[in-house]
């Protein structure tokens, strides 16, 4: 046996105990990683699935226009004027005619929303036809009790339950939820509705526009700047001082903490430009601001990546040096050039500190319509819900950051797909 | 057991020195001028006094060397010994590498490469390239040999221009190989596939000169052969320079051969008498295997 034959050998078994060992680093991690992952989003999604139901209240509502106070040709302004919500107390007091006394009525009354007028109102309003006829109506119920029935609580022993809900109105409840008149159905509301402080009224919609349109506007100014800094770094620029200085400070901003952003900001668009507070085309300026360093750092790797014998082919064929970068060299880069604005994106679109600076972290009720509607967006909103007291906000406090993460989700395959596509076999 | 022994500590003056090389050397040293015929009457190309630098240090010292219509010069020389670098100054390829530097004269009948008629994108038209190692484009191959006449706009209608993909790769010996899927990507072929499909895609341009840097290294004998044909027959309209290692194939293909040896033009001939008949002691060396 050659002396080589033996010192091989004898190394071979710590060679491939090394091999094993690093494999089994390896697997421990990832195993690790996928645990806190499941750990995570097991809790969030079983805190956040109960807020996309909640309970209604079945109610025969006679619309009398004497009780609404209207006439019989109500005007606009009349039925906007209109006491839907003495109706809906008088409704409530027919449907249990032994409660009396003020405090037990104030206590009725409680059950429901104080948003179901509202919902009665929008119904009148698209059907004026209904006036002065019995309709029946599911009306959402008030978070304490849609807790409650959604929690499958046993109503018949009042002692058992922890709620903020006195001992008669979980009675009437019981009464209620008898009668058929209780049911826990899908809450489009939280789809379709803005913030609200009655968490039964409260949605994620106006956070999912506003950081749709807020992401909008940093990808359209982010991404082609970006892409266009990069080539222009990677393939056109002369290599000197300048050009040096330029890299530095691009890493040197990718660097910098996000919420320095924020006051830039606030002191420059807002303060000097008077573009509107608290909108998402401010956010979208500031968040590519931030993002601009992420993605020209990475498509600038992706364009160093393609093989220079690539552009040489083309150049030696007669192809300008445009024509070298759109016909060759960025359609090679595209799927890393994807992958860092999916990066840079995803940050943008989890960020809340610069946004704090420039107003976006509001109460926002309506939904907003364009990039310069007053909005906030969704990681805000989580965190502005999380900060709640009332305890169903706990439970939108998960949905909407469930929301945030299929947002993310949506953003990713968006980006996958595109990636398949510009990335052909070879 | 230790081999290995430092050979700094090794008195060698008891090697017998070798005279060959050693006076070989010596002349190499004292060259200044060429030796044979660089220049000839109506050159397509010619280059006078080129230097070629790569920062600080040298490549290329002042060569002298015409490419005459219809002809094949071919470029022979050692490894590193500054063929590629001179080939690439025919097409301005160079331009591209930052620390790089050409003086001299190099002119393109008889227009300067460097002067304000002859835009490198046009001039590398008129003058197409091979490279030493294959570079298909990460398209089909189809797509491949369109992109030049696509680019330069030599077609008028797709069946002009698939006619001239279908010339193009049968000129270059590919055509059999890969009508049946030419929408398969460049890069799925064989590096002797791939060299052919570069070849294919310059001559798709019909450009004047061809440059050829060591076209045949990937190739097996048949191909090689299929190539050294195309050489001959573009011979007749064009002019080709075009390195090779492979003496039999320069002995072959060109007309001419010119020796190049550490960035210096040693000697240029008729092929036929640097191969029987070498006037330099450095070409003689070389071509009889004395000198790697
Ligand atoms: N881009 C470059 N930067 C710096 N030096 C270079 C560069 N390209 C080539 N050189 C140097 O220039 C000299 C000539 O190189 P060249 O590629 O022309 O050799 P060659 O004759 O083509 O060799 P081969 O037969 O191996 O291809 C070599 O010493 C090489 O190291
Ligand atoms: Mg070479």
């Amino acid at each position: 046996m050659s002396d080589t034959t033996t010192k091989v050998r004898a190394s071979l078994k710590k060679r491939y105990a090394a091999e094993k060992r690093f494999r089994l680093y390896g697997v421990t991690a990832i195993a690790a990683s996928i645990g806190f992952l499941f750990i995570l989003l097991f809790s969030i999604v079983g805190k956040g699935l109960p807020a996309f139901k909640s309970t209604f209240v079945k109610l025969d509502v006679q619309l009398d226009s004497a009780t609404l106070g209207i006439s019989d040709e109500p005007t606009e302004a009349e039925l906007r004027a209109a006491n839907f919500g003495g109706l809906i107390k008088q409704t409530m007091r027919d449907r249990f005619p032994e409660v009396s006394s003020r405090g037990d009525k104030k206590a009725l009354y409680q059950l429901l929303s104080t948003g179901a007028e509202y919902e009665l109102y929008d119904k009148v309003k698209a059907d004026r036809e209904l006036l002065d006829s019995t309709i029946s109506l599911w009306l959402p119920a008030d978070d304490e009790l849609s807790a409650l029935i959604k929690s499958d609580a046993d109503l018949s022993n009042p002692d058992s339950i922890v709620t903020r809900m006195s001992d008669k109105q979980i009675a009437w409840a019981k009464s209620l939820k008898d009668a058929g008149q209780l049911e826990v159905r899908f809450n489009r509301t939280f789809f379709t509705n803005g913030d609200s402080r009655e968490p039964e009224l409260a949605g994620i919609r106006a956070a999912l526009m506003g950081s749709a349109f807020t992401l909008l506007i940093t990808f359209a100014l982010s991404f082609p700047i970006a892409v266009a800094a990069a080539i222009y770094l990677e393939e056109f620029a002369p290599q000197n001082r300048w050009t040096d200085i330029v890299e530095v400070n691009i890493n040197n901003l990718a660097a910098v903490p996000s919420i320095v952003f924020g006051l830039l900001g606030l002191a420059v668009f807002i303060n000097f430009f008077h573009l509107p507070r608290s909108a998402p085309v401010v956010g979208g300026i500031v968040l590519s601001l931030m993002t601009l360093p992420t993605i020209i750092i990475s498509s600038r790797a992706a364009l160093k990546a393609v093989p220079p014998s690539i552009r040489e082919a083309a150049r030696g064929l007669g192809a300008s040096p445009l024509q070298v970068v759109t016909h060759h060299v960025l359609p090679l880069a595209m799927p890393g050039i994807l992958t860092g604005t999916i990066i840079g994106l995803a940050q943008a679109l989890g960020e809340t500190a610069p946004l704090l600076m420039i107003g976006m972290v509001a109460f926002i009720v309506d939904i907003p319509a364009s990039v310069t509607d007053a909005a906030t967006v969704l990681p805000v909103q989580v965190f502005l819900w999380a900060d709640s007291p009332e305890r169903a906000f706990v439970e939108k406090t998960s949905a909407a950051i469930m929301v945030l993460l299929v947002f993310l989700v949506v953003m990713n395959a968006l980006a996958v797909f595109l990636r398949k596509k510009f990335e052909r076999r070879w | 057991m230790n081999t290995a022994v430092a050979t700094d500590t090794i008195d060698t003056s008891f090697i017998p020195r070798d005279p060959v090389k050693d006076s070989a050397q010596e002349a190499f040293h004292k060259l200044t001028e060429t030796v044979g015929t660089p220049t000839v009457e109506n050159a397509k190309m010619r280059s006078r006094d080129v230097n070629v630098f790569y920062g600080e240090k040298q490549a290329i010292f002042d060569v002298n060397l015409d490419i005459g219509n219809n002809e094949v010069v071919a470029m022979i020389g050692p490894s590193g010994c500054g063929k590629s670098t001179f080939l690439r100054c025919l097409n301005r390829m160079n331009d591209t590498i930052p620390s790089c530097r050409v003086t001299g004269d190099l002119s393109l009948d008889g227009e300067d490469l460097y002067g304000a008629d002859l835009d490198p994108v046009l001039l590398r038209a008129r003058v197409g390239m091979v490279f030493q190692k294959p570079n298909p484009f990460a398209k089909s191959i189809y797509d491949n040999v369109a992109y030049g006449p696509r680019i330069h706009g030599l077609s008028s209608n797709r069946a002009e221009l698939d006619d001239i993909v279908v010339d193009s790769l049968r000129k270059a010996g590919l055509y059999d190989e890969v009508k049946d899927r030419l929408d398969a990507p460049g890069t799925s072929l064989s590096g002797g596939q791939q060299q052919r499909l570069c070849i294919a895609r310059s001559i798709a341009v019909s450009p004047e000169v061809i440059l050829m840097d060591e076209p045949c290294s990937a190739l097996d004998p048949i191909a090689t052969a299929r190539i050294e044909e195309l050489i001959d027959e573009l011979r007749q309209n064009y002019a080709i320079a075009i390195v090779t290692h492979s003496m039999q194939q320069a002995a072959r293909v060109s007309q001419r051969t010119a020796y190049f040896h550490l960035g210096k033009l040693v000697e240029v001939n008729a092929t036929n008498d640097v191969f029987t008949n070498p006037q330099h002691e450095l070409t003689e060396n070389y071509i009889t295997g004395r000198f790697g």
